[in-house]
């Protein structure tokens, strides 16, 4: 375990490295840069640029800028943001929390839902409920997030008002049942699709085991069906759901970027696609590191927890 | 005006304000007695930039007015009202000297920073060294680098000189926000400190919060000087997407639709919501086909002035753009006392465009585009890639343009690219641009206009055309030194009319931009002269 843990380690090091050099290469030699949002500015001079760029260091070689960025982030300094001089680091935390709340709110319903929808179709296969279960997944994942977000808008916001059109909390209140009421919309409309994926992975699961022979050994000897389904079905398949839930962990918390875009929610998402388009190298950096570091972790977690729960896997 | 401070300090002690009623120019500026309350203003992009001078995007500016003041500020119909200057410095009342080059300011008294330190010349004097402070990232220099020798007479005084007369200097005061040095002044370094998160200001809000890609949150200033505020609160909150903002305003989540406003599609909606007022605001920016002038196929003035007869304005206005804006033959904003309403406008007529490039030589190739001495009348025209308008507009304007035998290519770039040094160098053919060309409400345009502005050949401004004409430079010279405003007047319809001429760029229309307010929100003002409606929050109120 410990030497699994040690070269686990390492190799997430020089992926990171790599993940690292790779994204500042391709921000930095994207052609323009941040300082086009002021050209167009009245009275703004070359000259005036020039100094701006200078001021902000961007003017230095390649390998310097990324030197100078790695030293720092090696020693827990992440640079500060080109928009609002904050660092780094708390421009992300100060986004943290929508996101999280968000992404919690909907995996609970997804994972939930999805993990029922599946059962219950992997059992009655080819059922009514199957059938429509199956019919209404490809539906909802056909849909776009963004035109599902805006007819959810018009009907309960807009039409009915019976929910907020968008934002957080109202400012000011920010009571729970504040912040409860703002989040009905975005999370059902987020989980929407996530439903669908997870009651497909989770009814395919739950088929490749329910076919195995310790299944059918199981019922040989006489257990009772509900027995059969929770001890040995639904047990086994869950097992390849960790490895996915372990993927799906980064982006519980690198947001979703459409949701958040239509429900003007102040996620990670949108911090990404913003620092983007403003051209904001140490945060867009900042952000493509924190993911990277999610990604592995979540990756380490989910081999662990299979090994945990899975006899026939050693981590060595 | 100097009662102010201890009034409203008396009421809101509860002191009551009656003493205060005596003076009649006061009592209007009573704001406790107001319904108070907040407004919820919407802005599509973010404000982050709360320091002033550091470099920053026009809603940052919607923010700024409001925390801070400049020395005078400046209203929509272009003239200047004092703020903490006690009257505006003009050559008449001797606060500018004739020739332009020494200037004294009175300052106004009794006015308090948001900490309750008093303002003082100081601060002026510290603000205007700020920004030719080689340490600090000053967003624009131009103007301030010429002054000298701040002297702080007393505490409510304060003079210095200009290295050369520079007329255009009171439009840039009216957006030189002063800052308090006894807080940025103490930083260590004013680029990083603390200062830019938590400003401090003399405006009529101060900040409250910022909470990163959510709102900012201004908070009265009870001991403002001026008017107002008469709201408790005014929220920006920054919602991304045009679609989502257009339908908060609708649902009432926002008091005010601000920067991009409505989408232009909607107004017809929009005009017949309940309890809804729309405004339809002019805004200083012009739409113009640019120009390379340096490009072969464009030194000939035969070709420039045949594509501006092949441009189809009103068409493009009515079709693309739902008939709003206004088409225009100049680039200052119709406005603008000194914009030359006069000038010719120019039909819209291919034959005419036709007949003009066969006079000057130009002849059908074989594949029908014309030819000159070797030139190919062919070019690229290139704009911000996704500017779904401005797409639509150039695929209009190509049918136009093949028609009379020239071929333009369109090649629109990412904003990030395209107005990088793609713009800035001069390495485009052509391209569709909106330009506010005048500094504040000042026609000066040298930064835009003068042959030395070419960044291009090494000049420092942003003469993308590379235009040159000695005749402009000579008048953007004389109009750049001159404080009179009869006399300016008749320069700059002079530059307006050789530009008219000379063509290097073809302008289309002025914007004009869609905002809307709840009803009985009142003092809702766009202003022409500066680049965000929300200027002037201290004279809101509900009614």
């Amino acid at each position: 375990m410990a030497t699994f843990l040690l070269r686990r380690l390492g190799h997430s090091l020089l992926l990171l490295v790599l993940v690292s050099i790779i994204g500042f290469a391709l921000l930095n030699l994207a052609p323009g840069g941040p300082l086009s949002q002021f050209a167009l500015s009245p009275g703004m001079t070359q000259a005036d640029l020039d100094r701006i760029a200078e001021q902000m260091g961007l003017n230095r070689p390649l390998p310097v800028q990324y030197l100078d960025w790695a030293g720092g982030l090696f020693f827990g300094d992440w640079g500060a943001s080109f928009r609002d001089g904050r660092s780094v680091l708390s421009v992300i935390s100060g986004h943290l929390f929508a996101t999280l709340l968000l992404m919690a709110a909907s995996t609970i319903i997804s994972v939930g839902l999805g993990t029922l929808v599946g059962v219950l179709g992997a059992t009655r296969r080819y059922s009514l409920f199957d059938q429509l279960a199956t019919v209404g997944a490809m539906v909802a994942l056909s849909i776009p997030t963004f035109w599902f977000g805006l007819v959810a808008i018009y009907v309960f916001a807009l039409e009915l008002g019976w929910l907020p059109a968008g934002n957080m909390y109202t400012i000011g209140d920010q009571s729970l049942g504040d912040y409860a009421i703002h989040l009905i919309l975005p999370s059902v409309v987020l989980a929407l699709v996530n439903v669908a994926i997870w009651s497909r992975y989770m009814r395919s699961a739950m088929l490749d085991v329910i076919g195995q022979d310790f299944v059918r050994t199981a019922r040989a000897k006489g257990l009772r069906s509900q027995r059969v389904l929770w001890r040995h079905i639904i047990r086994n398949a869950l097992i390849p759901m960790i490895t996915l839930a372990g993927l799906q962990l980064p982006t519980l918390l690198s947001g979703a970027l459409v949701t958040e875009t239509v429900f003007t929610w102040p996620g990670m998402g949108r911090l990404f696609l913003d620092s983007l388009n403003y051209n904001d190298y140490p945060v867009v950096m900042g952000i493509l590191m924190f993911t990277a570091i999610l990604v592995l972790l979540g990756n380490l977690a989910a081999d662990i927890l299979v090994a945990a729960v899975d006899p026939r896997v050693r981590l060595e | 005006m100097i009662g102010n401070l201890t009034r409203r300090g008396m009421l809101k002690t509860g002191a009551a304000g009656l003493t205060m009623m005596i003076s009649s120019g006061a009592a209007q500026r009573l704001s406790a007695q107001d319904g108070g309350g907040q407004v919820t203003i919407g802005f599509s992009q973010e404000p982050t930039v709360m320091n002033p001078h550091l470099p920053h995007i026009e809603v940052d500016e919607g923010i700024h007015f409001n925390l801070f003041d400049p020395l005078f500020t400046i209203r929509t119909d272009g003239s200047f009202q004092p703020a903490l200057a006690r009257e505006v410095p003009t050559v008449e009342n001797g606060g500018i000297s004739e020739d332009g080059l020494s200037w004294r300011v009175l300052l106004r008294e009794g006015v308090t920073w948001h900490d309750g330190t008093p303002f003082t010349a100081e601060d002026v004097k510290f603000t205007l060294e700020l920004q030719a402070d080689p340490a600090f990232n000053a967003m624009r220099r131009t103007g301030h680098e010429l002054v000298r020798n701040v002297q702080v007479v007393n505490d409510h005084e304060i003079t210095w000189e200009m290295e050369s007369p520079f007329a255009p200097y009171p439009s840039i005061l009216a957006w030189t926000f002063i800052v308090p040095a006894h807080i940025l002044g103490e930083a260590d370094d004013p680029n990083t400190a603390p200062f830019n998160n938590s400003p401090v200001g003399t405006g009529a809000f101060q900040f409250g919060e910022r909470v990163a890609g959510n709102y900012v949150m201004l908070e009265a200033y009870p001991d403002y000087w001026g008017e107002g505020p008469h709201l408790d609160r005014a929220i920006w909150r920054y919602i991304p997407d045009m679609t989502v903002l257009y339908t908060q305003f609708r649902t009432g989540d926002i008091d005010v639709i601000g920067l991009q406003g409505i989408p232009f599609d909607r107004l017809d909606q929009a005009e017949g919501l309940d309890d809804r007022e729309i405004v339809i605001a002019p805004a200083a920016t012009v739409e113009s086909f640019t120009f390379n002038m340096e490009r072969p196929q464009f030194k000939d003035p035969a070709v420039r002035q045949a594509l501006y007869h092949a441009l189809d304005k009103q068409t493009i206005i009515d079709a693309i753009y739902y008939g709003i804006p206004k088409p225009t033959e100049t680039f200052l904003p119709l406005q603008s006392p000194y914009a030359k309403t006069d000038l010719e406008t120019v039909e819209y007529s291919l034959d005419r465009a036709r007949e003009i490039l066969d006079e000057a030589g130009w002849v059908p190739g074989d594949d029908g585009i014309r030819v000159k001495d070797g030139v190919r009348l062919a070019f690229t025209n290139s704009t911000t890639a996704g500017n779904s308008v401005r797409e639509q507009t150039q695929q209009f304007v190509q049918q136009d343009f093949a028609d009379i035998g020239v071929e333009m290519t369109i090649s629109n770039l990412p904003p990030a690219v395209m107005w990088g040094e793609y713009w800035m160098q001069s390495q485009f053919d052509s391209v569709i641009v909106g330009i506010n060309f005048p500094t504040g409400a000042d026609p000066d345009v040298s930064n835009y206009l003068h042959s030395s502005s070419i960044s291009a050949q090494g000049g420092a401004g942003q003469n993308t055309w590379q235009y040159s004409n000695p005749r402009v430079d000579e008048l953007l010279e004389e109009g750049g030194r001159l404080f009179v405003t009869d006399e300016r007047k008749a320069i700059y319809d002079e530059v307006q009319q050789i530009v008219h001429d000379d063509l290097p760029f073809l302008p289309m229309f002025q914007y004009m931009n869609l905002r809307g307010h709840k009803t009985g929100l009142e003092g809702f003002d766009p202003n022409v002269n500066v680049r965000i409606e929300t200027w002037n929050v201290a004279e809101w109120r509900w009614a």
